[in-house]
Formats: C-alpha cells, structure tokens, sequence
C-alpha cells in the first residue's frame, strides 16, 4: 500500500470540497472494497476522506410512501431495518445474500453501489487489464474467465459487477441521489451502472468529483410475490454465478406486473424490458417463465468456462419467477431451493 | 497516555520485524530477500526518516510504522515481488489516534496504512487476533468494533479515531472465561485453534445481533469465518451451548 494522506469530513459540503481541492483523493466509508483494492495497489489515492462520520445514516420514510437510505447505513442495518424487512423484503433477502456478516457491518450502502469488480484479472497487477489500465487488453477474454460476463460484454472488457443489493435495487426502480459541486442530481439505479463499452475504467455514471447521498425506494416492494436467488460455488459468502431478483403482482394467478433482474452475468445488474412484457397479463407458470428467461439469454455469449452460465441463468430465471409467483421466495439460511 | 517509550520503541523495533515476518508466513521466502538490510539491527538507520527511506527502497510494500514516537519496520504479505516496478513514494503519513482496547484508553500515534489488526497485533501485543487472508475472506482477525463483529483486517485503524474494540483478550473477566471461551472447550470446537480466537468474537457478535435461532441460521450468520481444520459441527455447538447461557 503505497503511503496516503489522510482527512476526515465533518459535513458533505467540506467532503465536496475536500474532493475538488484533490482531485487525486478518494472517499472511504467501510473500506471493504477499497482497503483490499490499496493493499493489492490497484487503488493508489494520494488522500483518503474519510466520510463514514457524515449525517447520511438514517432511514426516513419519504413524503410519497417510499423510503430513503443514507449512504453510509451500514448494509447489514438495511437487511434488518423493521421497514425493509416488511416492505421491501427482497432487498432484505439480497443483502442477506452478500458478503458475511462482518463485511455487512462495516459495508455501506453508497460503498456497495460503487464496489469495483471481483475478476481476477482486475486485481492482479501483474496481468494486462483494460478496467486497471486503459488500453493495455483483457486477460479474461481468453483466460480463466468462469466467474466473468455473458450479457452485455464488449471487446475490451468482461467483467460483472458483483453486487446483490443492486440486483434488487434495480427491480425496485430505485434513486440514486448524488451531489457534487455543480449540485445535487438524482440517477435512476438502472443507470447508474455502464456497460463497458470502449471505457471500462468507468463503472459508473456518477462524476468524479460527486459523491452518493442517498438511495431512494418508491413504495412498490412487491412484498408477497419475491425471491433472490443466488446460485454460488459453495452455500455463502461467495460472489453469484448466477443471482436473480424478482417482484411480481398476481391477480387471480396472472401476472399484472413483473419484474426480475439478473446478477453475476453482466457490467451492470441485468434488466430486460421485452422479457418483462412477456410475462404482463399472462398466467404465472413455466411456459411463461421460459419464455422470458429464452429473450433475456438470446444474447447471451460465453467465453469458454462461463458458457455454462448461459443454461444456468435460464432455469435459474424460471426457478425465480417460480418461487415469486408461488409465495415461497429463497430462504438465506436453510439453503434448500424451494 | 503515550504508549511508548524511548525503551519501548528499541523493543518495539525488534518485535516489529519479528511479527512482520511472523505474519507474512505464506511469502517468507521472499521476504527475506527483499528485506535482508534490515535483519540486522547495526543496519537499521536511527533516524526515522532515514528508515524511512531506507525501507521505502527495498520495498513500496514496507510499513514505516510509527506509535507514539516509536519507529519499527513491519513487513506485511506479498511485499517485494513488484518492488522493483515501484513509483517514486512519498514520505509516510501518521495521525493521532484514540482507541478504546478492552476497556483500557490508548492514545497513538499511527501511519495511516496501518489496519486495526496490524496495530493490534504489532503495537499493542495483541496477538490473540489473528491475520489470516488480510483480505476480509478468512475472519480470523474478527473483533467487535462499537460491540460490532467487523474484520479489523479491512479496517483502516486511523478511521476508528474514538471507539472501542474488543478483542479475544478482552473477552474474560475477572479470572472466568467467557461464555463461549468455555462452550468452544466443551465442544471441542477446535483443533490447531488459529481461526478460534476469529470464531468466538463472531459468536460473541452473533449472539448480541440475537438474529440466529436455528443452527442454520448460525452457520449462515458465521459463514464470515473460515476453518482449515473442519470443527464445523463443534463450532455450531458451542454457540448454541453459549446461546443457551445468554
């Protein structure tokens, strides 16, 4: 770990201003991604601004019924806080599904939005990476490429983003708030990630120099008819293969919305509108489910030891929806498919 | 209170390499290459910028480690393989530190790249929390922070400016083992005992969450800690033994 300076915030204004005066510093709340990233020099901020004490920790019910989450309430305070659990329980479920437990005390919510990602290519400094090192290729495409993308993935970049709470957050169709120096602005979540693209170096579509306030949920929980499901190498704490979020509406056992997402498959959690109109107005069952999962993974493409995700996610999409419509969403702990 | 002493420091230094070489056990090899200059202590420069410096061109990785005035070299893991490839590196950075271990106030003076397991383990003599993986995926190194369970391995100790730890030291009181201390030796929950000391602060933090009922639930809320050994079954045992008792 190459040798930092180091402030601490006391308001988001003086974090702001911090940042635009350094522009070569970097925020740390829980640290867990960027601790690791420092110690294997792939992150080399010259000055760390210490956010974790800035009054971004509360959850507050919005006016429109939805509820707002600080960026710095610690992951694990999300997946238990009473409200979540009974209006949003898939995003609870999906929490519950990432990291252990010690990782989800200190993990926050604006820090599990902006993790980088876990190939392991990115992380070894030793091998060519386009996200580390512009231009310099991919050694995923080609190499040992099991945990890595099959949606939306570009010549110069592979990678997934390995979140579960934004794979329920995008279903959710929740907020981002940010601010920064020319103001506050408000990024829907299914923007908030990129593809790769020509420039993987990006992540996100959040400016350097801005910082996340806060995550905005709209009152649609989809609380009866949910699952996450996350298909891993071993029971817990692994990153997904292959994760899928779902929020459905029945009516008489016909699906009046629905929506589902994937993680583990993509730069960004994986929403498919056509999919989604697919299933809208027809009887919850498998022909349905297969139909939506065959026009998600129509695109799909593997590269050697992923292909098998392609199949994977198809009954991994089907096994979802079924779970949701059923009423029977993926217990964390007894790890029982049901 | 200064922790340290002009003595201290000289005690500090040895113990600060010996630790350093203790904790980078998976790369030792390597280690004693890159860091041959400084087995000796008629090689190791008294000014601490000149330690600095000298340490900052063996290798990029080096710890320039400084409590209360104290200077010590620590070697971390995987130090020297990308040495040669370094950029030129500035001067170590330090910050005052307040810190509440075990019950007992410290006041410190640390650099900003230490992590709360190093500065517990090679400044405080704490070495009851272990390193294991140093990258968050092991829990070996677990304590309670605020009377949270959290991995000190990804904690930047400069960001604990004012809290409280404890560690498996702090667990007993007056002379009686805590409640999980005894259930792990009822159970046998061990067996070479290097992740334990990681397993029972976990517990300790499991059981004031009061989310896990079922052992279920307390395999999957301890899935954070890792056993090369297998006691697995023990383990789950123990804690609901201690459970039981809380």
């Amino acid at each position: 770990m190459i040798p930092f300076k180091y402030a601490r915030a006391g308001t988001v204004a003086e974090a702001i201003s911090q940042k635009v005066a350094n522009p070569e510093a970097t925020f740390i709340a829980g640290g867990t991604n960027l601790v690791d990233l420092m110690r294997s020099d792939v992150a080399k901020p010259a000055q760390l601004i210490d956010i974790s004490r800035l009054p971004l920790d509360k959850v507050e019910e919005t006016a429109g019924g939805g509820l707002r989450i600080g960026a710095l309430v610690r992951n694990a305070d999300i997946a238990y806080h009473p409200l979540v659990e009974q209006r949003y329980p898939m995003l609870s479920s999906a929490l519950l599904a990432g990291a252990s437990q010690q990782l989800r005390n200190m993990a926050t919510a604006g820090g599990n939005l902006l993790q980088r990602t876990r190939c392991a290519y990115f992380y070894d400094v030793a091998t060519p990476c386009n996200k580390r090192e512009p231009g310099s290729g991919c050694s995923a495409i080609g190499g040992l490429n099991r945990m890595n993308a099959i949606l939306g993935t570009s010549d110069a970049c592979i990678a997934v983003h390995p979140s579960d709470m934004c794979v329920a957050l995008v279903v959710l169709e929740a907020t981002v708030h940010v601010t920064g120096p020319r103001g506050d602005r408000a990024i829907a979540l299914a923007d908030f990630h990129r593809l790769p693209g020509s420039t993987p170096e990006r992540d996100t579509n959040l400016a350097a120099d801005e910082l996340v306030t806060s995550i905005e949920l709209p009152p649609r929980g989809f609380a009866a008819n949910y699952t996450y499901l996350k298909i891993r190498d071993r029971l817990s704490y692994a990153f997904a293969l292959v994760s899928v979020a779902v929020g459905l509406e029945l009516e008489g056992g016909t699906m009046r919305e629905a929506r589902f997402a994937l993680g583990g498959v993509a730069h960004k959690p994986w929403r498919n509108a056509q999919a989604e109109a697919a299933l809208r107005g027809r009887p919850a069952g498998d022909a349905a489910f297969a139909q939506a999962a065959d026009l998600v993974l129509r695109e799909a493409k593997g590269f050697g030891h992923n292909t098998f995700k392609i199949d994977l996610a198809r009954r991994a999409i089907v096994r979802a929806l079924s779970q949701a419509a059923r009423g029977t969403p993926q217990s964390q702990s007894n790890k029982k498919i049901a | 209170m200064f922790y340290r002493s002009k003595i201290a420091a000289d005690k500090h230094l040895k113990k600060g390499r010996e630790v350093g070489a203790d904790g980078a056990f998976q790369h030792r090899g390597k280690l004693s290459m890159t860091t041959i200059d400084h087995q000796s202590p008629a090689q190791t420069p008294a000014d601490p910028k000149d330690a600095a410096d000298a340490h900052l061109r063996v290798s990029r990785r080096g710890v320039l480690h400084l409590a209360g005035g104290a200077v010590s070299l620590t070697v971390l893991p995987h130090a020297g393989a990308q040495a040669a490839s370094s950029p030129a590196s500035t001067a170590a950075s330090t910050a005052p530190l307040q810190l509440t271990v075990n019950g007992e106030a410290r006041q410190l003076e640390i650099d900003t790249r230490q992590s709360l397991l190093d500065l517990l383990r090679e400044s405080l003599d704490l070495t009851g929390t272990k390193k294991g993986c140093d990258h968050g995926q092991c829990g070996a190194c677990t304590v309670l922070l605020d009377g949270r369970r959290v991995v000190s391995c990804l904690t930047l100790a400069v960001t604990t400016d004012g809290a409280s730890v404890t560690t498996i030291e702090g667990l007993a009181k007056n002379g009686t083992l805590h409640p999980l201390q005894q259930a792990f030796i009822d159970h046998d929950a061990f067996q070479c005992g290097y992740c334990t000391p990681g397993q029972i602060c976990s517990a300790a933090g499991l059981i004031a969450e009061g989310k896990a009922k079922t052992p279920d639930e307390i395999r999957e809320l301890m899935s954070g800690n890792i056993c090369r050994c297998g006691a697995y079954t023990n383990i789950v045992a123990a804690i609901q033994q201690a459970m039981g008792q809380s």
